[in-house]
């Protein structure tokens, strides 16, 4: 299992931060998802397609989503609604869109993104594909991705 | 300068909006995908610049792109793609499809208001 293609997602999610949000992230160290586990309140996901399949998910806790996406629009949101979902969605839509040029040689088509909002919730990754998990934090707070690719 | 907005995200029409705004563009019309940009498009010339993504539900936005080049109506609409499809193979798709330029998600005013060349 080659897990290097989580990198470019990685990279996408930093610079997506730094230009739209003029927010640094650290990002914390990769680890392999063994078991389905609950994540944060709130994931935007994306389906990828092509030479892999897999997904793109973003989850976050509900505070540090208001946060991320009141900043993104420029004006504070205080409750889970429309407002929210779609810029959780569209910050997903934004990395896996960068980070599929860095990955080219699966000729990925990104899907539109869903958004799922509920405590405890679990992204089931598809069959046999590996999932990546990756936390983040910032100045938000802290949020994590997980990344899931299967290749041919 | 009357400009329709293109975005099923009402998140990135507000931020988009935010910023064209601040560059002094203030005619701004929006829609939610391509087949919504459609009837405003009609309904609303002269409109001088579509500012457009390419992933939407009903109609994307490359579709609109190419209506709109087929239709000499509109031949002097200016058309800026704004989209998460970074890869060049898109961009010469986009470009070959009669688009006036190609800005990647995510940007920043000063990116957005360079290549709108405003």
């Amino acid at each position: 299992m080659n897990v290097a293609y989580v990198n470019p997602f990685v990279g996408a999610t930093m610079n997506m931060f730094k230009t739209m949000l003029n927010t640094e992230l650290k990002p914390g160290t990769p680890m392999i998802k063994k078991a389905p586990l609950p994540t944060y309140d709130i994931s935007g996901v994306i389906g990828l397609s092509g030479e892999a399949q897999g997904s793109i998910a973003l989850s976050f806790p509900k505070i540090v989503a208001l946060k991320i996406v009141s900043a993104l629009i420029g004006s504070e949101i205080k409750i889970v609604g429309p407002e929210l979902t779609d810029g959780i969605g569209e910050l997903a839509n934004i990395i896996a869109g960068n980070a599929k040029q860095h990955l080219t040689e699966y000729n990925l088509s990104i899907s539109l993104p869903n958004v799922i909002i509920g405590k405890d919730h679990v992204i089931a990754s598809p069959s046999g594909a590996p999932t990546i998990i990756v936390p983040f934090s910032c100045t938000f707070g802290e949020f994590a991705m997980e990344v899931s690719l299967k290749t041919k | 300068m009357r400009l329709l907005l293109v975005d099923d995200s009402a998140t990135m029409r507000r931020i988009q909006k935010t910023q064209l705004n601040g560059m002094g563009v203030t005619d701004i019309i929006e829609a939610g995908n391509g087949e919504e940009a459609l009837a405003q498009l009609q309904a609303n010339m002269p409109i001088d610049v579509i500012l457009l993504d390419w992933n939407m539900p009903v109609m994307d936005g490359f579709t609109l792109l190419q209506n709109v080049r087929a239709n000499g109506t509109y031949a002097g609409v200016k058309i800026f793609m704004c989209t998460s499809e970074s890869e060049k193979s898109k961009v010469v798709e986009a470009l070959k499809a009669g688009a006036n330029n190609y800005i990647v998600k995510p940007f920043t005013p000063e990116g957005l208001k360079e290549k709108l060349g405003i």
